[in-house]
C-alpha cells in the first residue's frame, strides 16, 4: 500500500513551512527513522524522519518551496516491489487540516462605510519595510545593543540556541557571549541577578521562554524591580526590559497559556507594553531599552510570524504611554492590544459590511495607559467594546469599563462590554480551546449589542 | 559557636579603636532605636542587630572604596558599618524627611549610592542574586570591585540562594556571599531548620570554597574577609563565609523570643561578645586605659542622641512626595 507522507506540524503555532532539503531522491529504500527531509519553521531548521519503510516513489514537493501547509502531501511512500502506478492516485492534498472558519463577511443589509485607516505620524519620504513580529524585536534589541555597550541579553536559549523562538537568531554572532548570556532554567534566580546587575549600572533585557515562567521570578520583578526607586527615595531603580511571548499560542495547555497584561498592569513602578505590529514592537521596544525603568514587554508568539510595514529609519522609536488609532470611526470604540486587535481589526471590516463605522485603538501600553484617548473617542462613538485574551475578572476591560464610568458616563448609549478570554484554565482539546479564546465572532456579538441592532 | 580562631595580638591600637568605636556606635544606636520603637517614634517592623555587630565592622575592615554590600531588613549596623550617617539612618527609622529614603523606606529599605550600600531588602534571600548581579555589573564593566551579599542561616535554606551559587560559579562573579549565622531563622533553630551543621559546606556543590569564622570576634571576621576579598578580587569567582554569630534581641521588636533560654543569651553575652573582646584587647595590650574608652562611649553616645534627636525633629515628609520616585524620568 502506498503511503502519503504528509508535512508534518513542528511547532504548537506552525501551520505552514518551506521544504528547505529533500535528503532522499525517487527510488531511494528508506527505513523508519531515516531522515527524509529537512524543513524549515519559522523558528528552527528541522530534519524530518521516516517513520515507515518502503521505497520513495515520488517527491510530490520540490526542494525550497515555501509556505508547504501542514497536512499536505509532499512524498509517496511505496512497499517493495510496488510501482507508482499501483498506487491510487491522489491528486488532492490529504486533507486532515482543521476547517479554516469562513472568512467571508456576513452579508449585510446596510451600505458599507468607508474605512479610514490613520496613517502614523512619520518624517515625509519615510520609506517601509516588510518585517515580521520577531525581526522587529531582534531589530530594535540590535540597534540598542550597538548604540548603548551597558545593555546586555540574558535568559534561556538566547545565545548558542539562537533563541527559543528565534528572536535572537544571529545575536551571539554580532555581540559575542559576554552580552548575549545564556541561563541556566533557574528564573528566580536570574530575574534576580538581572536587577542586580541594573542596580549596578547595565540595562539588562531579560527574555522570559515564556511569561508564564516568570511566575518563578515575580517576587524579583515586583519586590525587587518596581518598587526599589520608591523605597530608595528616588536613590536607585532598575532600568531593564523583561521580555518574551505571553498568553496562548496553541494546544499548549493551561500552564503555557496565559495572558499576564492585567497583573502586571497593576502595578505601580512597573510600564507595561504589549505590541500588536511589527512597527510598534520595534519602536516601543527600543523605547522601553532607553526608559530608566523597569519595563515589561509582552510578546505573542502567534504574531512573531506576522509581517507588516515598518518604517526604514535609522532610530526609529514609539514613546511608551501613547495609544494608537488604528482606524477612525463615529459608531463604536474598539477597544484592545495584542493579538486582540487581531480580532477587534477583523470585526471593524465585519462592521463596515454592515454600515457601521468602527473605531479601533490599540491600547500599545497598559501602564501607562493612555486612557484619555479611549476616553476622547468614547465621547464621539458613544459605545465601547474593550477586547483581550486575558481572563474577566480585574481584566484590563475591567479597568477601562470603570475610567469611561467616571469619565464619560454621560456620554455613554450603551454598557461598555468587555470581551475577554472564558473564566477557565486553559484546556488543550482543540474544540474547547478554541472555545474559551476570544474571537471575533463574540466581538461582533458584543458590538452589535451595544449598537442595539 | 564555630571553632575559634586565635585572635592575633598584632593588630595596631588604632584599628582595634576604630572597631570597637564602630561597634560601640552600632549597638549604642539599636539600643536608641529599641527606645524609640518603644516610645511609638519608630513602627512596622524592627530587626536590631545587637550581638552581630562584629560581621559588619570586621567585614568592612576588609574592603576598599568602591565595593558593593547589599543585605536583608536587619541592616541599620550594615548602613552604619560602610559609612552612612546616623542621623539619616534614623531619620528613615522614624519615618522623617531627613532619612535616606526621605521617610518613604523605612527601617527594612534604605540605600545609598554613595556609600554602595544597595539595600535593605524586606524579602528574605531577594538580596543573594541582587548582589551577585551587582558582582556581574561590575566584572562585565571590568572595574575590580567585589560585593558582599549578606543573607541569614534562614534565607541559607531558600531555592533562589542555590540558583544564585550555581550562576555566581558558573560565571566567575566576584561576590561573597556571607551568611551571618544568628542560629534563628526568626524562632526556628538552626537545627530545626537545616539540615547540615555547616552552611558554608553547601557551597562545595557548587566548587564554591568557603569557611566557617567565628563571628563573634571581629579580627578572625577580619581575616577571613581579606582572604574572601583577595579570591573575589583576582578573578576567581565567589567565596562563601558562614559567620557563626548570635543576636541577643528577638527577631524583631514585637518577638518575646521564647524558642530560647534567658541564661542562652546571658551566657553568650557574658563569655563572648565581640565588644567586650576588643574592649580586653585594648586594655590588657595597654592600648588605652579605662578612661579613654569611657571618652569614646561618651562620644558615641552623643553621637547616637543627636541623630534620635534629628529624627524626631526631622519634618515628616511632604505630601506630595506620595507621587514622587515612583518612575524615573529619562535623561533629556
Amino acid at each position: 500500500m502506498a503511503i502519503e507522507i504528509l508535512m508534518p506540524a513542528l511547532s504548537p503555532t506552525m501551520e505552514e513551512g518551506t521544504l528547505a532539503k529533500w535528503l532522499v531522491a525517487e527510488g531511494d529504500k528508506v527505513s523508519s527513522g531515516d531522515i527524509l527531509a529537512e524543513i524549515e519553521t519559522d523558528k528552527a531548521t528541522m530534519e524530518f524522519e521516516a517513520v515507515d519503510e518502503g521505497v520513495i516513489g515520488k517527491l510530490l514537493i520540490a526542494e525550497g518551496t515555501a509556505n508547504v501547509a501542514v497536512n499536505s502531501a509532499i512524498a509517496i511512500l511505496l512497499d517493495e516491489g510496488e510501482s507508482l502506478s499501483d498506487a491510487a492516485p491522489s491528486a488532492a492534498p490529504a486533507s486532515g487540516a482543521a476547517p479554516q472558519a469562513a472568512s467571508e463577511p456576513a452579508p449585510s443589509a446596510s451600505a458599507p462605510v468607508a474605512v479610514k485607516i490613520v496613517e502614523q505620524d512619520l518624517p515625509a519620504g519615510t520609506t517601509f519595510k516588510s518585517l515580521t513580529v520577531r525581526e522587529a524585536i531582534r531589530e530594535a534589541m540590535s540597534e540598542e545593543m550597538r548604540a548603548d555597550e551597558t545593555v546586555y541579553l540574558m535568559g534561556e536559549e538566547v545565545a548558542e540556541y539562537q533563541g527559543a523562538y528565534k528572536i535572537s537568531q544571529g545575536m551571539l554572532d554580532e555581540f559575542g557571549p559576554k552580552r548575549v548570556i545564556d541561563t541556566p532554567i533557574t528564573e528566580h534566580g536570574f530575574a534576580g541577578i538581572a536587577v542586580g546587575a541594573a542596580f549596578g549600572g547595565l540595562k539588562p533585557v531579560v527574555e522570559f521562554m515564556t511569561f508564564n515562567f516568570a511566575m518563578q521570578a515575580m517576587d524579583h520583578i515586583i519586590n525587587s524591580a518596581a518598587k526599589t526607586l520608591y523605597m530608595s527615595g528616588g536613590q536607585m531603580g532598575a532600568p531593564m526590559v523583561f521580555r518574551g511571548p505571553n498568553g496562548a499560542a496553541a494546544r499548549v495547555g493551561a500552564q503555557h497559556s496565559q495572558d499576564y497584561a492585567a497583573w502586571y498592569a497593576h502595578i505601580p513602578g512597573l510600564k507595561v507594553v504589549m505590541p500588536y505590529s511589527a512597527d510598534d514592537a520595534k519602536g516601543l521596544l527600543k523605547s522601553a531599552i532607553r526608559d530608566p525603568n523597569p519595563v515589561i514587554f509582552l510578546e505573542n508568539e502567534i504574531l512573531y510570524g506576522q509581517s507588516f510595514q515598518v518604517p526604514d529609519l535609522p532610530d526609529y522609536t514609539v514613546p511608551l504611554g501613547k495609544a494608537r488609532i488604528w482606524r477612525e470611526g463615529n459608531d463604536i470604540t474598539l477597544v484592545s492590544f495584542g493579538i486582540g486587535m487581531k480580532y477587534a481589526l477583523e470585526a471593524a471590516d465585519q462592521l463596515a459590511d454592515m454600515g457601521v463605522s468602527a473605531e479601533v485603538i490599540d491600547l500599545r501600553c497598559l501602564r501607562p495607559m493612555d486612557t484619555e484617548t479611549v476616553v476622547n473617542s468614547v465621547k464621539k462613538t458613544n459605545r465601547c467594546v474593550t477586547i483581550e485574551e486575558g481572563f474577566p475578572v480585574c481584566s484590563i476591560g475591567s479597568h477601562i469599563s470603570s475610567v469611561l464610568m467616571q469619565e464619560a458616563f454621560d456620554y455613554l448609549d450603551a454598557p461598555v462590554i468587555t470581551c475577554t478570554g472564558k473564566d477557565v484554565p486553559m484546556p488543550y482539546a482543540a474544540n474547547l480551546e478554541k472555545l474559551a479564546l476570544v474571537t471575533t465572532a463574540e466581538v461582533m456579538t458584543a458590538a452589535k449589542s451595544v449598537l442595539y441592532r | 559557636m564555630a571553632a575559634k580562631k586565635p585572635s592575633k595580638a598584632n593588630v595596631s591600637k588604632d584599628d582595634l579603636l576604630h572597631y570597637y568605636r564602630e561597634m560601640l556606635l552600632i549597638r549604642r544606636f539599636e539600643e536608641k532605636a529599641g527606645q524609640l520603637y518603644g516610645m511609638g517614634l519608630i513602627g512596622g517592623f524592627c530587626h536590631l542587630y545587637i550581638g552581630q555587630e562584629a560581621v559588619v565592622v570586621g567585614l568592612e575592615a576588609a574592603a576598599e572604596e568602591g565595593d558593593k554590600r547589599v543585605t536583608s531588613y536587619r541592616d541599620h549596623g550594615h548602613m552604619l558599618a560602610c559609612g552612612m550617617e546616623a542621623n539619616g539612618v534614623m531619620a528613615e527609622l522614624t519615618g522623617r524627611s531627613g532619612g535616606y529614603s526621605k521617610g518613604k523606606g523605612g527601617s527594612m529599605h534604605m540605600f545609598s549610592k554613595e556609600k554602595h550600600f544597595y539595600g535593605g531588602h524586606g524579602i528574605v534571600g531577594a538580596q543573594v542574586p541582587i548582589g551577585a548581579g551587582l558582582a556581574f555589573a561590575d566584572k562585565y564593566l571590568g572595574n575590580g570591585r567585589v560585593t558582599f551579599a549578606y543573607f541569614g542561616d534562614g534565607a541559607a535554606n531558600q531555592g533562589q540562594v542555590y540558583e544564585t551559587f550555581n550562576m555566581a560559579a558558573l560565571w566567575d562573579l566576584p561576590v561573597i556571599f556571607v551568611i551571618e549565622n544568628n542560629q534563628y531563622a526568626m524562632g526556628t533553630s538552626q537545627q530545626r531548620s537545616t539540615s547540615s551543621a555547616e552552611i558554608f559546606e553547601r557551597g562545595r556543590a557548587f566548587g564554591i570554597p568557603g569557611e566557617a569564622v567565628d563571628g563573634m570576634d571581629v579580627l578572625a571576621v577580619k581575616a577571613a574577609g581579606e582572604t574572601a576579598v583577595a579570591h573575589c578580587r583576582s578573578g576567581k569567582g565567589p567565596y562563601i563565609l558562614e559567620i557563626k554569630t548570635y543576636r541577643y534581641r528577638g527577631h524583631s521588636m514585637s518577638d518575646p523570643a521564647k524558642y530560647r533560654t534567658r541564661e542562652e543569651v546571658q551566657k553568650i553575652r557574658e563569655e563572648k561578645d565581640a565588644i567586650e573582646h576588643v574592649r580586653d584587647l585594648l586594655l590588657t595590650g595597654k592600648h588605652c586605659s579605662e578612661e579613654d574608652l569611657k571618652a569614646i562611649d561618651k562620644e558615641i553616645k552623643a553621637v547616637v542622641n543627636e541623630s534620635a534627636e534629628f529624627a524626631k525633629q526631622s519634618p515628616e515628609p511632604a505630601l506630595d512626595e506620595l507621587w514622587t520616585d515612583i518612575y524615573a524620568q529619562a535623561e533629556a
